[in-house]
């Protein structure tokens, strides 16, 4: 019988409609609660839960007690079990944290949770990248690819899962934004980590360059062709990304899946590099150095979510003709035409960056494709 | 639009036709065959001996024992199961040309004259048909300004494979192997060009659409031509409808750099007699004779993908070529091409496609080519205006702009607003008895749908089709449930998943496939 986990985060989205652009932090919470705010997420988990109803024998369910999760789902009158935790009346991340770790003590096999940025943000720091999650979209901020695009949508993916349909993963990112910064109209964004989510089949997936494949089947075809190409003398700087530590595993060599690691003639020569580093070992190989890149799923960022140690400073060093970006097709999907994104934090910098790139998208496949600011 | 336009009040058969494994009778047959006569026994002896044992099989085969009455019934029953071009507006089968054949090229096509040829007689005894073969070439050179055409290639990916062949043969004889090992498509191109250009080993580098613009990024482009380019394969217009004003920049700055240029005409639909390959600046093309030239595209028969090149390339198409001797007044079928890539397809290619394409140009004329077009164009405008004017579509790129022969649109819009897109919309229309399709590779375009009218079809036959689709989007609005748990008026109601179509793990292409791995599994379950 398929376990199904599911955490609910209760005052994710709280903060939207009330003008508030987040509901982290307790001092924003009791501001959304003044204002009138009502709870978003438990709503939509209950879309979810009744979109699973028809399947009830086919699954077991797990949740968390009370608000984030008992409750929700005794009112749809679906069967479940809770996890042994306390929440209280107002929840926090702790709780989710918490929740996700002890779901991995209770082996599930798909953790659904319903929240925003920040809750995916505190499922993926419990559960690491091996557990299935799939995330239900409640929160102000959707800026992570963890989420179904809609809780019915959501509902169709955990249906098919529990029905024996197709189970292909990949790892997607799990992205925040410093929300001090977003409610006054600036927007960082922050690659945080990434989750294990089910590869979703619809027709947007069969691109005609890995109709196919799954998302690691791209990766190795990527991986293979980049090892082919590979110059022994020139040093690799490998950036953040699943797709980019794929690089080195199909080397033999064990990357970092959110640092920088350094690469010549096969073999790692230092993991998980900061801005410093990296400049030393620069100046060691005379510059002679690629950047490999991978953009963000869906908002196509090269430079500066989650790989800031590659600095303006760094970059310069090794120039621009020497970054070469790799994404998959499915990645190159996401973004939907749009260009890659630049945000190295220097303006001057990100307006040198604009132009074509080279991109390895598959086994001998390339792409020459645009970056703007 | 006519206010007045009606929309047909359709219902599919209501029987659900079993497969025709599950109606077998265990002895009932179709021919009782009489027995052998005695004297023809006599002389003939026993046949069964002349089959050696090993090609003899140890079981019959496990075929369906039916009446003749009863098979004509069963598959007159799965015929009216369907939806087609004889019974349908198919114009929302975009990308495919879905265009009346008319019925008289059939009868050419199934004539006794051509369907009792033997592919082994002798040439002296079809010249009629190597006249025909010989002449359609020479309409295509005209259609093309290509110098020659090969009638061989069996489909649009076959005649890909060909012409790649032949950049790979023309670059190994130039002693350029080494060197130009790249070639470059284009996002909305035909997707087989990935699959050949690797099978010749080539690199393959695709060129993404300018967002705004929708054409191949110039500058990305020119970024990607060197001197490791062997070719250009490339569409135009390509399937969003909009030609491509710069086509001349892109042949010249590869030529420049020592490539080859091929276009992909496949669809040429749009562009008969307005422009041609050679003043484009290619070397090499082809047009699909099953999509712009009368054969239907899909199950009306096996394709033809005639390849046409400049007199430099010649040596190296797929033999045979077909050729007239003055001397002798006859027609000839010509294999001495030392540098061909040789035989792509069995015999002398697709036979019935090539009499069908050539009675529809004779018919035509070089007029009524370019009224093809001018009319396909102008239906396909009709329908642009008409579908943007309704809620819950767009047409990403080259906004404001007239399109050619077809537009790739997309519900996103209405997806968004009211949770239904192209998957309801595609279940819903069938209960009209329309049709919609979902196979718009690249899949750039979220929730996309293409729609091409060509020359065949009526303004009202047009406007019946424009009025479903403006009623299913109100029902998307008001009534969401009626997509959503369409279709109505079908034998099969729902079926919620593409898996089953996608995973080649849940196929089940056979009986024998079905019996193993599905057997029992759709009846209800017993308490």
């Amino acid at each position: 019988m398929f376990r199904l986990g599911l955490i609910i985060n209760p005052v994710a989205g709280m903060g939207g409609p009330v003008g508030l652009k987040g509901t982290d932090g307790e001092e924003v919470l009791r501001l959304a609660f003044s204002k009138g705010a009502v709870a978003q997420s438990p709503e939509r988990a209950s879309r979810v839960l009744k979109h699973l109803k028809k399947a009830q024998h086919k699954f077991s369910l797990l949740t968390c007690p009370g608000s984030m999760g008992g409750e929700i789902v005794r009112s749809c009158g679906l069967e479940f079990k809770t996890l042994p935790m306390e929440t209280g009346k107002v929840t926090s991340p702790d709780h989710t944290r918490r929740a996700a770790a002890l779901m991995m003590e209770h082996p599930v096999d798909l953790l659904l949770f319903a929240g925003g940025d920040g809750t995916a943000r505190d499922i993926a720091s419990a559960v690491g990248e091996n557990q299935l999650c799939l995330g239900v979209p409640a929160g102000v901020k959707i800026h992570s690819s963890v989420y179904a695009i809609s809780p019915e949508h959501a509902g169709e993916i955990v249906l098919d899962l529990i029905e024996g349909g197709r189970s292909s993963s990949f790892l997607a990112e799990v992205m925040d934004i410093d929300e001090e910064a977003f409610r006054a109209d600036q927007l960082k964004a922050r690659l945080y980590g990434y989750l294990k989510v089910p590869r979703v089949e619809k027709g947007l997936q069969a691109l005609k360059t890995g109709s196919a494949a799954t998302e690691k089947a791209s990766q190795q075809a990527i991986a293979a062709f980049f090892a082919e190409e590979m110059d022994p003398e020139t040093l690799y700087l490998i950036g953040p990304g699943s797709t980019t530590r794929e690089l080195l595993q199909w080397l033999g060599q064990e990357g970092t899946l959110l640092g920088v690691d350094a690469l010549r003639n096969g073999h790692i020569v230092k993991r998980d590099l900061n801005e410093k580093e990296c400049l030393e070992l620069l100046y060691q190989v005379e510059n002679r150095a690629t950047i490999v890149v991978t953009p963000i799923g869906g908002q196509g960022f090269i430079f500066g979510r989650g790989n800031q140690q590659f600095s303006p400073e760094v970059i310069r060093r090794v120039s621009k003709d020497h970054i070469l970006v790799v994404a998959t097709p499915g990645k190159m999907q996401s973004l939907q035409g749009s260009p890659f994104r630049l945000d190295t934090g220097d303006p001057e910098m990100d307006h040198n960056l604009c132009g074509i790139y080279r991109v390895l998208t598959g086994y001998r496949e390339i792409a020459f494709y645009r970056a703007e600011k | 639009m006519d206010r007045n336009t009606k929309i047909r009040d359709f219902h599919q058969a209501r029987w659900d036709e079993p497969i025709i494994f599950e109606m077998s009778a265990p002895g009932e047959t179709g021919i009782n065959l009489p027995e052998i006569e005695p004297e023809i026994e006599a002389e003939t002896g026993d046949v069964a001996q002349l089959i050696p044992g090993e090609h003899l099989r140890s079981n019959p085969p496990a075929l369906p024992e039916m009446s003749q009455m009863r098979v004509l019934k069963h598959y007159l029953h799965l015929s009216q199961e369907n939806l087609g071009a004889d019974l349908n507006v198919d114009i929302g089968q975009g990308t495919c040309t879905m265009k009346y054949s008319p019925n008289i090229n059939e009868q050419f096509a199934s004539s006794p004259k051509i369907v009792d040829l033997h592919p082994l007689q002798s040439e002296d005894t079809f010249q009629g048909t190597l006249e025909i073969m010989y002449n359609l070439e020479q309409y295509l050179k005209a259609i093309s300004g290509m110098d020659r055409f090969s009638l061989q290639p069996g489909g649009g990916s076959h005649a890909i494979l060909a012409i790649v062949s032949m950049i790979r043969a023309w670059i190994d004889d130039q002693g350029l192997g080494n060197t130009k090992d790249e070639i470059i498509t284009t996002m909305f191109s035909h997707p087989s060009n990935y699959a050949v250009a690797k099978t010749k080993g080539f690199k393959v580098i695709n060129i993404y659409p300018d967002p705004e613009t929708g054409r191949p990024d110039f500058e990305a482009f020119k970024a990607a031509v060197s001197e490791r380019t062997a070719a250009l394969l490339i569409t135009n217009p390509e399937d969003i409808g909009c030609y491509n004003d710069k086509i001349k920049e892109f042949t010249e700055l590869v030529h420049a750099h020592g490539g080859l240029c091929s276009y992909d005409q496949a669809n040429a639909n749009g562009v008969l007699g307005i422009s041609r390959a050679k003043e484009a600046g290619f070397d090499i093309c082809f047009f699909n004779v099953h999509k712009t030239f009368s054969s239907p595209h899909g199950c009306g028969g096996p394709g033809c993908g005639v390849v046409g090149v400049k007199d430099y390339l010649s040596p190296y198409l797929p033999v045979p070529l077909t050729g007239f001797d003055q001397k002798c007044g006859k027609y000839y079928l010509d294999y001495n091409l030392p540098k061909s890539i040789g035989k792509v397809k069995d015999f002398y290619g697709v036979i019935p496609a090539i009499i069908r394409a050539y009675a529809w140009i004779m018919n035509l004329g070089a007029e009524g080519l370019l009224e093809v077009s001018r009319v396909a164009v102008l239906n396909n405008n009709y329908i642009f205006r008409k579908v943007l004017a309704m809620k819950g579509t767009e047409a990403p790129y080259a906004e404001g702009e007239h399109r050619m022969e077809q537009v790739r649109y997309s519900f996103q819009p209405l997806k968004d607003e009211t949770g239904c897109g192209f998957d309801e919309v595609q279940r819903r229309i069938s209960d009209f008895g329309c049709h919609i399709w979902n196979s718009h590779e690249p899949f750039i375009v979220p929730e996309p749908f293409t729609i091409e009218p060509t020359e065949s079809y009526s303004k009202d036959e047009i406007d019946e089709y424009l009025a479903v689709l403006e009623k299913i989007i109100e029902e998307a609005y008001t009534t969401p449930e009626m997509l959503k748990t369409a279709p109505h008026n079908s034998v099969i109601h729902h079926i919620a998943e593409h898996k089953y179509l996608d995973d080649p793990d849940l196929w089940a292409i056979t009986w024998r496939m079905y019996k193993n791995r599905y057997e029992g599994y759709f009846e209800p379950k017993k308490e």
